[in-house]
């Protein structure tokens, strides 16, 4: 046997030639850390979900089933129940995706598709700027400016234009849940626009040449790009409903803080993440601590979930089509 | 892509220093002078914080071989941690629960240090006098069941003043806080149907309204919205010269709130309170009372493991009551009353380590 096919099978002897192939210790040393440095990062969410799994033992004893459920909370009285928690979170991100995803596409199709050279790099990059400012930032100047300029300009026309359905009715305050929905928009179309830009570009050019040989117009050729980046596309989605799922302070300023279901997207709401960070300091008793603690376990089951679904739907595109090489 | 030697050499370079220079620093921070240092620390309440980071910098100033750390993460975690043991001090605005003080591992003494009030704020543009407010209105604006702003029982105590036909809106506390703790005992000593429907609480289920993250958040949601009421500490109304409402007192009188019309508050119920010194001074008797008004409490163990700590500590905190009340008008906050301040003292000099006094 040659030492060239040896190299390639593993016998129970065989972990120093695993371990350094070349026989240099510098290659084995390196091989560990790297392996080492790379599974404390599973360690750590490991670590992170059986302590938050233990620390709300005594809340899942408790209510069971029942706090996915549960509408009240009530720390006076120790009545605990996540489903206005939830509701507000995926609501409020909902709302978000609505507003940022035609907003992110535009952006994206522009800066590919339309943008001349020299107008693409700085717009791109004030878009990418957008996602550098702190989100208690985005929170100040929602309170002091979004939500005055919803309240008088925009919440009464929609009130007017369709206060028939049940989703525009109520008390115009400007906080709530579609001022909450809106900052979350403005965070995270610049995640969103920048992946699928990435997706965009990894389209390979052969597809636009091949659509306008066909006569077709610029617009019927940008469709035909979308379409071949959709996979991509959505797992850009994803990626900012997950950014979406687990703001807090932004959201935390605007969103009204009421752990209470209402369809009016007026009225005030609460999202996981801000009920964590508002009650936590100030939570004394076991049960109170145990049940925020499986708030935070429930949004990060949720932020998990969603987080692989976006991996899913990016291995999917740089498989089908070899050449996209650059999403996420 | 492999950076060049020569920077290389630098960033190592670099990193050597920073961390050499940080050694230093840290090092001189902790024996630069001679005599024996003693180290504190304490956690709690948010309220009183200002005050306490002045008092460590003048104590400091006094005392260089003194070393104090107060930090600000609420009274909830105050309390936790001094039950914990974690912290030398802790510090609450609400008195801790006999249920709190039995699961301690020690006799835990409250020393009241300062005054607070919480003040009903509200925003009602092209309005002359500050409004005036019984008890009842309070409770039932919070409660929902007044809902417009000339509702007859607001204009009753406010004969003259043109009040809109408009909806309140409720702006409340969102965050676990003492000062919620304060408003909702008083609403629950003048209101029957709070105190069942909702209770005393730093996170208590609102019936209605907005919440506001601290303060500030109130602060700006009431600023920013017409129509709105809310309620904040005083020392941050002042400040922010926001409007302040006046609150009809046990006695019968609208009473502004102020510094002084607070410390009456404390004069005039110390006759009532026990001896342990936890007690809730809301809604107190008194002509001048301003009836939402509270102690804030360093919370310290009787028995000391440490006698240099211990008595580092309770030279500090007798400090604080007698000098450090000097500095407590400048921040806001009202100062203890005389006889308050002589049970205080007695608190002090029980505390002891190894049964012998401290001070």
């Amino acid at each position: 046997m040659s030492a060239a096919t040896n190299k390639f099978t593993v016998g129970p002897g065989d972990w120093r030639r695993i371990l350094s192939p070349t026989g240099n210790p510098g290659d084995a040393v390196f091989r560990v850390s790297m392996t080492a440095i790379a599974f404390f990062v599973v360690a750590i969410v490991i670590g992170m979900v059986l302590i938050l799994g233990a620390d709300s033992m005594l809340s899942i004893r408790q209510f069971g089933w029942g706090f996915l459920t549960g509408r009240q909370w009530n720390p006076i009285r120790g009545e605990f129940g996540a489903l206005p928690f939830i509701y507000g979170t995926v609501m409020s991100s909902l709302i978000a995706l609505l507003i940022s995803v035609p907003f992110s596409l535009g952006i994206a199709i522009f800066l590919v598709e339309q943008a001349p050279h020299y107008l693409a790099k700085p717009v791109g990059f004030v878009v990418e700027l957008l996602a550098a400012i702190p989100s208690v930032v985005y929170g100040v100047w929602g309170i002091f400016v979004l939500a005055p300029f919803l309240r008088v300009h925009i919440e009464p026309r929609l009130a007017t234009l369709f206060g028939w359905t049940p989703f525009f009715q109520g008390q115009i305050t400007g906080i709530g849940l579609l001022t909450g929905g809106i900052i979350l928009a403005i965070m995270v179309t610049p995640i969103i626009s920048a992946v699928v830009r990435d997706v965009l570009t990894a389209v390979p050019g052969s597809q636009r040449e091949a659509a306008l040989a066909l006569g077709a117009t610029k617009w019927e050729m940008i469709r035909v790009v979308l379409v071949n980046g959709a996979p991509g596309i959505a797992g850009a989605v994803i990626l900012g409903l997950g950014r979406a799922l687990g703001e807090t302070m932004a959201v935390t300023m605007v969103i009204g803080n009421r752990p209470e279901i209402s369809l009016s997207l007026f009225a005030p709401s609460y999202t996981i993440a801000s009920a964590i960070a508002n009650e936590f300091t100030e939570a004394t008793d076991n049960l109170y601590l145990s049940a925020l603690v499986e708030l935070g376990l429930i949004l990060f089951l949720v932020t998990f979930i969603v987080n692989g679904l976006a991996r899913i739907l990016v291995w999917n595109v740089t498989r089908k089509s070899g050449g996209l090489t650059r999403t996420a | 892509m492999p950076l060049p030697k020569r920077s290389l050499q630098s960033i190592v370079l670099i990193c050597l220093l920073t961390f050499v220079v940080a050694f230093v620093a840290c090092n001189n921070g902790g024996s630069s002078s001679g005599s024996p240092s003693v180290s504190l620390q304490g956690a709690g309440a948010t309220f009183p914080n200002p005050l306490y980071q002045k008092w460590l910098s003048e104590y400091g100033k006094l005392h260089p071989n003194v070393k104090i750390d107060y930090q600000s993460i609420g009274s909830g975690g105050g309390i936790k941690q001094i039950q914990a043991q974690t912290v030398d001090f802790g510090a609450s605005d609400t008195p801790m629960k006999d249920d709190d003080l039995k699961g301690a591992p020690g006799a835990i003494l409250h020393i009241p240090t300062v005054l607070g009030a919480v003040v009903i704020t509200y925003n009602l543009p092209a309005l002359g006098q500050p409004l005036n407010f019984s008890p009842d209105v309070i409770a039932d604006i919070f409660l929902g069941k007044i809902t417009k702003w000339n509702d007859p029982r607001i204009t009753a105590d406010n004969k003259g003043t043109n009040l809109p036909t408009t909806e309140i809106t409720v702006v409340h506390r969102s965050d676990g806080s003492g000062t919620s703790a304060v408003f909702t005992d008083y609403l629950s000593k003048v209101s029957s149907e709070w105190k069942e429907k909702v209770g005393t609480g730093t996170s208590p289920s609102w019936p209605i309204g907005i919440g506001g993250k601290g303060n500030e958040g109130v602060t700006g949601q009431v600023k920013n919205t017409p129509n709105t009421i809310g309620y904040v500490e005083l020392a941050y109304a002042t400040q922010n010269k926001l409007p302040v409402a006046k609150v009809k007192n046990a006695n019968g009188n609208f009473i502004e709130p102020s510094i002084d019309a607070v410390t009456a508050a404390a004069a005039a119920s110390a006759g009532n309170t026990p001896d342990d010194l936890r007690v809730s001074i809301t809604n107190a008797q008194g002509a001048q009372v301003y009836p939402i008004s509270s102690y804030t409490y360093l919370l310290i163990y009787k028995e000391q493991k440490d006698a240099a700590k211990g008595k580092a500590l309770v030279d500090y905190v007798w400090w604080g009551i007698h000098d450090g009340e000097s500095y407590a008008k400048d921040l806001l906050y009202a100062p203890l009353p005389a006889d308050i301040v002589k049970r205080a003292e007695g608190k002090i000099n029980s505390i002891n380590s190894g049964g012998k006094p401290l001070r």
